[in-house]
């Protein structure tokens, strides 16, 4: 029988996070997500997106107030009820900024296959899992490659393969298309749309609005005060230039076309 | 510039060395004598080699042990210069501290006088050849080992022979981010160089080094930390579950039996 209790996937209630030294991350943080829901969170450099992605993967817990996922308290407390964790960790998987903190193993076939045995998953279920992920994002070759000897793309991949052979309900990623060439930002988005595409949830903090753009059904920022400063359709937002350069997520000489998308490259030979 | 000149280029050249060391997962994947062995049965046998080597007292048997492991190394398609060079490397290190002062404290018959009436005795001779031939036998072993499996095989053959996990574990995270920390020493190393005109005294190289070690110390720890997260947010609940797909087969019987045959052979040469 499954410890989650029925329910939203995340509520946060009051949420506020400080690091070491009362140097506040997050403040008063309050939201649901439900099923299906694909989140992007977005917000200027030091705005806590982070911070509230570890806080959703119960990497670290509430200064104040209270976390739920599935229904239960994220705590220190709960997260030490064996069963409890296992169950949480399976529903919910973590990508990383950065591909070598995450990819700590001797080869990319021992980190794909990290996850699921930590889990307990059969030995044989690891296997299939481990080959689908492979297969899925295209990384076959790569198995036996240690990690440090990829490029970045590819670490980006196996990183997001070390996740997905969990099976989560759940994706969190933190800033995705950080450091990828144009073509692997497409392959990527192209990746993550699908992904989402069959009813599965995700919170993605980005700095790239295209991705947010894409992906996203709902949009939440963080403000420079580490609230949250606006919560809702992509749309609202991202067509508010007054809005985006309020809250430091364009400067001066960026704009945005309204209604259209471009995909195209462009050059402007005029000034706005 | 000539005191930071010599920093840059040893560990420029440190860094690139220990890659070419220790990146030999193309050796490991040929089809030779020793990659055919299931890893247990091979680090078992290695270390009984090495325990032999240590009890070895003589410089013919010790000898005999090496031309022993030249021959593994031709059978097992590692070429003997590629070898050797690794071997030769390391040796210096190892003996220079001892068996050295051997050669010139140890009592006994004089065999040459040097200048200033310093003599190397018959048995200050010996020992040092001894010493000299047992580190090169027992470092031959272990690079042969390392040139011949997979480091991850390596970690989990130490784990069926019951080795502490942590202890194997952190040999495992130590092989994955020392590079890593070695990138990041030398861009350190470079990015000073990019904004340096003229030369510093070697107390200012000194200073500086000391401050660029305790960067690099207080990063792998702050690397420590986020890989740790990495970890748990794939289900690591305080030991590493690997996957052990070994099969010991008909060879490795054969080998086995080798090893013993040969292993009472040097015993009974040993006391003769």
């Amino acid at each position: 029988m499954s410890t989650f209790e029925t329910g939203h996937i995340f509520e946060a209630k009051d949420l506020s996070y400080d690091y070491p030294g009362n140097i506040p991350a997050l403040r008063r943080v309050n939201f649901i997500i439900g099923a299906g829901e694909l989140v992007a969170l977005i917000g200027a450099n030091g705005s806590g997106k982070s911070t509230l992605l570890s806080l959703l993967d119960g990497l670290i817990f509430p200064t104040d107030g209270e976390l739920l996922a599935f229904g239960r308290q994220l705590s220190e407390k709960t997260l030490q009820d064996r069963t409890f964790v296992a169950e949480f960790r399976r529903k919910v998987g973590l990508v990383f900024q950065d591909p070598d903190v995450q990819l700590f193993s001797s080869t990319v076939w021992d980190e794909v296959t990290f996850g699921p045995l930590q889990l307990g998953i059969a030995k044989d279920e690891v296997v299939s899992r481990g080959k689908e992920v492979l297969e899925l994002l295209n990384i076959a070759h790569l198995r036996e490659r240690p990690p440090y000897l990829l490029s970045g793309g590819e670490k980006k991949k196996v990183s997001l393969a070390s996740v997905l052979s969990l099976h989560p309900q759940v994706l969190l990623l933190d800033e995705p298309t950080t450091g990828l060439d144009p073509r692997s930002q497409g392959n990527l988005i192209d990746f993550l749309f699908q992904w989402a595409d069959k009813g599965r949830s995700m919170v993605f903090s980005a700095q790239d609005l295209d991705i947010v753009e894409e992906i996203a059904t709902r949009v939440v920022v963080l403000g420079a005060e580490h609230n949250i400063l606006a919560d809702g359709k992509p749309q609202e937002f991202l067509s508010d230039p007054d809005f985006l350069l309020r809250t430091n997520l364009v400067h001066e000489h960026s704009h945005r076309h309204r209604e259209l998308v471009h995909r195209h490259p462009h050059l402007h030979e005029h000034q706005h | 510039m000539k005191g930071e000149g010599f920093l840059t280029r040893n560990i420029s050249s440190f860094t690139h060395t220990l890659e070419s060391i220790i990146s030999t997962e193309d050796l490991c994947r040929t089809l030779g004598l020793l990659q055919g062995l299931d890893p247990r049965v091979k680090v078992g046998t290695f270390v009984l080699f090495i325990v032999m080597v240590g009890l070895a007292r003589s410089l013919s048997i010790l000898a005999i042990i090496f031309v022993l492991i030249l021959a593994l190394s031709f059978l097992s398609k590692v070429s003997l210069r590629f070898f050797l060079k690794r071997v030769l490397l390391f040796i210096p290190v190892f003996t220079a501290v001892i068996a050295l002062p051997a050669l010139f404290i140890t009592p006994g018959s004089p065999l040459v006088t040097l200048v200033c009436k310093v003599i190397i005795t018959e048995q200050g001779a010996r020992t040092a050849g001894l010493l000299f031939l047992r580190v090169t036998d027992s470092l031959s072993f272990g690079v042969l080992l390392i040139l011949t499996t997979p480091w991850t095989s390596i970690l989990v053959a130490l784990r069926w022979f019951r080795i502490p996990s942590l202890l194997v574990d952190i040999l495992g995270m130590t092989y994955r981010y020392i590079f890593l920390l070695l990138h990041t020493t030398n861009s350190m190393f470079l990015a000073r160089r990019s904004r340096t005109i003229g030369s510093f005294s070697s107390g200012e190289n000194r200073r500086w080094l000391i401050r660029a070690l305790t960067t690099t110390m207080v990063r792998s720890q702050h690397l420590s930390d986020e890989v740790y997260l990495a970890m748990l947010s794939r289900g690591y609940q305080g030991e590493i579950r690997v996957l052990n797909d070994f099969r010991i087969k008909r060879r490795d019987f054969m080998w086995a039996a080798f090893v013993l045959i040969a292993a009472s052979a040097l015993f009974w040469g040993n006391h003769l």
